[in-house]
């Protein structure tokens, strides 16, 4: 990627502007991820307000740092995966079950409505899909304890 | 387990005060309103922390209009923040810091609201300027509209120097039907609680039962008796011993007689326990059948009526399992291994009570292991119970590969991936073998340990008999019936601790068919459903927004569709129209807003009835296996023939079907293999123009046909047209034509409306596509770029 085709601002009203080699400006810019979890650091793309890409960015570490850092400030503050740390309590092993969880962004709860809502990524990583569309990841299930393992277990 | 009380998602009341003399008063009245106005904060200390930190802060005269919680922080982690609203200003609140910012209502202040994959946010501007945001949940989303609505009503009511009126009806929040005074609840949307299934699911099944609870009385009373007979022999061997046997050995000659009516009696017990066991399993394994055949046909019936989102997020699969096996092992469990264990039972308390009344000493011996046992079957219940549950959700995917695999076999084949699947197949199948292993484990050693206890406490009896009888307390008559009884009491001991792994296999089964039967649809039927006599045809979109999962993809629309009117929907692919058409339809629910037909709310009409004035001809026309004639009648089976040849001859299929070689009998396979896109595409035509619907939807009728075919289509398709309102999607804009009037989508908006000439001269979207299209006749919409008109509105994606 050869830096300095395109540039990133924002601006007061806190959305990004592009502007492009023949000085094109594109207000509102959304930083998207294209493989979240399986691959967060790799392609990134920039799509336009009107939903069209603006620009493809195969590896967020070619770019320059002030730009690479305002794409993660965006995307930190529109990416939401909570990774669950503890299963501390479930209302019921049958769904749909409440769930008392602890995050990496805190402590909150989750409405498993159904079993199949959660889907298993790999043999040791989940994404449990919560009721109001939320998505919460297990990253490994081995690192959670003991009693976090024996209550997921009921459930897959 | 307890059932955990969900919190509704009521919206919290707005009290107003009217205006009091003693301001204090008001401001304290207002806080204390705090707790009601805020029901996310489920945390009473959270609401006192609120309270405090706003009492300390608002001035005398300031007035709270609203207030909202929401629940993640800049940085998106968890965390309460509150924002109120006063007749002044918009104060910001965090928690635990409780640090306080405050923006003074000004005329340039606006509020804006969005949201982004599950994440809502609501940002506050003064002049183009972003001052504020706050984040939050999508389960806090209805109350974040609300709030922001009513910061504009404040707002505006503030600038134009009128009172605020709050008289308007209150709206439920969902889909903005005024709701009834005084009460929180929408009669359309009724927040239905989602409590879990108990765990006592097996005892559900007597609503199975209750029709045949006198055939279930019978056969249980026939079961009493049986069990009786064969508890006869055992008691008749004690008079053979102390009577007859043992004065012949010492010396006293054969009671002839009394053998002969001791072994009559042993006979004629045998041969009643016979019969009775006989018309006791008969009975009651008819019965277990029906029971098993009703719960097929109701589980599936209720599964039919489920609205299109559990289909979508179910795997075929699974749901043949639920109701196709699950059923089965229902039924085979209550002819048989319940059967069975209520038997066993019955036996246990009539030997006891045998075994009391010969020698209650002895029998306190005998029974001593009981308590042991029962407490073994008890403790490995549990155990077994999630390992059941398990075993089953394996097979479950075991069976959902063989149903994703077979119908794609085309493309696993064309892609040479049979290696592949054969592996995905390996790997399930080992899982399985993992569970199963895993709970053999535990169940091997369970039988045998029964069985070793068993043994032990026939020990005890013989050691404790011996001694009874070397002190004369019994006779040798009595330990033999005690052993005979007990023998066959503890191999109906071992026995019924398979009941555990039975039962618990069962109740899993039935919590996965009562998780179907419990599954409310997402398309509720009415509470109170009105009806419409003749349906004219009036389509009103309000405000109507949806999404799948935390997608939205309808937004905020508004459509009026007039009776008789035939709109052409355009835009490129993945524009919503299809899920706009879904929504017309009722297959879902809109998430916001409301649409009326005729001026009623759809949702307060009777599913079916409704449905039954829509004829729909989709995109990819599915046929059901079945003749064509059966296919085209589909929708209005007792079509006559001449109905049938006539909705065929005007979908222009009549001659192809002719030339078939049987005709209308020609037998279409499944999904219509045998026939042509467009052939089938003139028979779903067809279909749709029997029932002579009101209303027509065609979604890309015409798209995966040539040219030739597409105009033999649209010859059918303008016979369908005539005088019902249409709502026409395309991707060819030339087969619009007919239409009234285009409504251009983009992304789930409405972006133009206006026929071909007034779209042409406005130059906008629809310009550009047609624009496009002239020049490429067969080129893609989805290769066009259609952009909104720049209205400032904050798009999410
Ligand atoms: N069942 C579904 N679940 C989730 N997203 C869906 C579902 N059906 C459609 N979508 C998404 O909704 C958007 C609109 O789709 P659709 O209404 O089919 O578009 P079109 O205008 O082409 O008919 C698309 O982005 C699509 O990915
Ligand atoms: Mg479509």
């Amino acid at each position: 990627m050869n830096d300095q085709d395109f540039a990133l601002t924002r601006n007061a009203a806190g959305r990004i502007v592009f502007t492009g080699k023949e000085g094109d400006v594109h207000e509102g810019v959304v930083p998207v991820r294209a493989f979240p979890i399986s691959a967060p650091q790799e392609g990134v793309s920039l799509l336009g307000e009107d939903g069209h890409e603006l620009r493809w960015i195969s590896r967020l570490s070619d770019l320059p740092e002030a730009m690479r850092a305002l794409i993660e400030t965006e995307l930190a503050q529109r990416e939401f995966m909570p990774e669950i740390t503890r299963i501390r309590q479930v209302s019921s092993f049958a769904t749909p079950s409440k769930w008392q969880i602890s995050t990496d962004r805190g402590d909150t709860e989750l409405l498993l409505k159904a079993e199949d809502h959660i889907r298993r990524l790999t043999n040791s990583t989940l994404l449990i899909t919560d009721g109001y569309g939320v998505s919460f990841l297990i990253r490994d299930i081995g690192a959670m304890d003991h009693h976090s393992r024996k209550l997921l277990d009921r459930f897959l | 387990m307890g059932a955990v009380q969900p919190r509704t998602r009521k919206g919290f009341s707005l009290q107003r005060v009217g205006s009091l003399s003693n301001m204090a008063s008001v401001v304290n009245s207002h806080l204390v309103n705090l707790h009601t106005i805020s029901p996310l904060s489920s945390d009473k200390q959270v609401s006192d922390a609120w309270h405090k930190a706003l009492q300390a802060r608002l001035s005398a005269r300031e007035k709270i209009h609203a207030s909202l919680e929401t629940n993640l922080d800049e940085q998106l982690n968890y965390a309460k923040r509150l924002i109120l609203l006063t007749n002044q200003r918009l104060i910001g609140l965090t928690w635990p810091a409780l640090e306080f910012c405050e923006y003074p209502l000004g005329e340039d202040l606006a509020l804006h609201q969005r949201d982004h994959a599950g994440i809502g946010c609501i940002e506050l501007f003064a002049a183009g300027t972003r001052l504020a945001w706050w984040r939050y949940t999508m389960a806090h989303d209805p109350e974040a509209t609300r709030f922001v609505r009513q910061f504009e009503q404040v707002l505006g009511g503030l600038l134009s120097g009128q009172p605020i009126v709050e008289a308007q009806p209150v709206l439920c929040p969902q889909c903005l039907m005024p709701l009834v005074p005084g009460q929180d609840e929408c009669a359309y949307c009724d927040v239905e609680t989602e409590a879990p299934p108990s765990s006592w699911v097996l005892l559900r099944l007597w609503r199975f039962a209750k029709p045949y609870r006198w055939q279930l009385l019978a056969g249980f009373l026939l079961m009493l008796a049986s069990t009786a007979a064969t508890l006869v022999p055992p008691y008749l061997t004690m008079p053979l011993m102390d009577k007859v046997l043992i004065p012949y050995e010492n010396g006293s000659p054969i009671n002839t007689d009394m053998v002969t009516l001791l072994l009559g009696g042993l006979f004629g017990s045998a041969l009643l326990a016979w019969g009775l066991g006989w018309a006791r399993t008969y009975i009651l394994a008819l019965v277990s059948e029906r029971i098993g055949t009703d719960l097929r046909t109701i589980t599936y019936d209720h599964l039919l009526h489920l609205s299109l989102e559990y289909f979508g997020g179910k795997r075929t699969g699974d749901l043949m399992a639920r109701v196709g096996s699950e059923s089965d092992r229902i039924c085979l469990f209550l002819s048989l291994h319940l059967l069975d264990f209520a038997t066993d039972v019955l036996m246990i308390a009539m030997t006891t009570a045998i075994l009391i009344s010969i020698d209650p000493w002895l029998a306190l011996v005998t029974l001593l292991p009981l308590p042991l046992i029962v407490w073994m079957i008890h403790s490995v219940r549990q155990k077994l119970s999630t390992g059941f549950e398990k075993v089953d959700r394996v097979w479950s995917q075991v069976s959902n590969i063989l149903a994703d695999t077979i119908p794609g076999i085309r493309v696993v084949k064309a892609f040479a991936q049979e290696k592949r699947e054969s592996a995905r197949f390996r790997q399930v199948n080992q899982n399985n073998l993992a569970v199963n292993d895993r709970i053999n484990k535990i169940w091997s050693l369970f039988s045998p340990s029964v069985t070793l206890l068993t043994e032990i406490g026939l020990l005890v009896v013989w050691a404790f008999g011996i001694w009874q009888v070397t002190h004369n307390k019994i006779s040798v008559g009595v330990l033999t019936a005690f052993l005979a009884y007990i023998s066959r009491f503890y191999t109906r001991l071992d026995s019924m601790s398979r009941i555990v792994s039975v039962t618990q296999k069962t109740a899993s089964g039935a919590k996965r068919i009562f998780d179907i039967l419990d599954r409310v649809s997402s398309v509720p039927e009415p509470v109170r459903p009105q009806h419409l006599d003749s349906i004219i045809g009036r389509i009103e979109i309000r405000e109507a927004g949806f999404r799948y999962g935390n997608r939205a993809i309808i937004k905020d629309m508004n459509l009026v569709i007039e009776p008789g009117e035939m709109i052409g929907l355009v835009g490129h692919s993945g524009s919503g129209k299809s899920t706009l058409v879904n929504l017309m339809c009722r297959f879902y629910d809109v998430s916001e807003g409301s649409i009326s037909i005729d001026g009623v709310n759809i949702r307060s009409l009777p599913i079916a009835e409704y449905r039954h004035n829509i004829g729909l001809v989709l995109q990819e026309p599915f046929l059901f296996f079945g003749s064509i004639a059966e296919n085209i009648a589909y929708g209005k089976p007792h079509a006559t023939l001449a109905e049938i040849v006539a909705a065929a001859r005007a979908a222009h299929a009549h001659e192809f079907i002719l030339r078939l070689p049987h005709g209308y009998d020609s037998l279409v396979g499944e999904r219509g293999q045998g026939l042509s896109g467009g052939e089938r595409q003139r028979i779903s035509i067809a279909r749709a123009l029997l029932i002579d619907p009101r209303i027509l939807i065609l979604d890309e009728a015409t798209a995966s046909v040539d040219t030739e075919t597409e105009k033999e289509i649209q010859k059918a398709l303008d016979n369908l047209v005539r005088g019902r309102t249409t709502i026409a999607i395309a991707h060819r804009l030339s087969t619009l034509h007919k239409a009234n009037r285009l409504v251009v989508m983009d992304r789930g908006e409405i972006v133009e409306t206006g026929s071909h000439d007034e779209l042409m001269q406005r130059e906008g979207a629809y310009f550009r596509l047609y624009q496009a299209q002239a020049r490429n006749v067969d080129t893609d919409l989805d290769d066009q770029s259609i952009s909104a008109p720049e209205n400032g509105k904050e798009s999410a994606e």
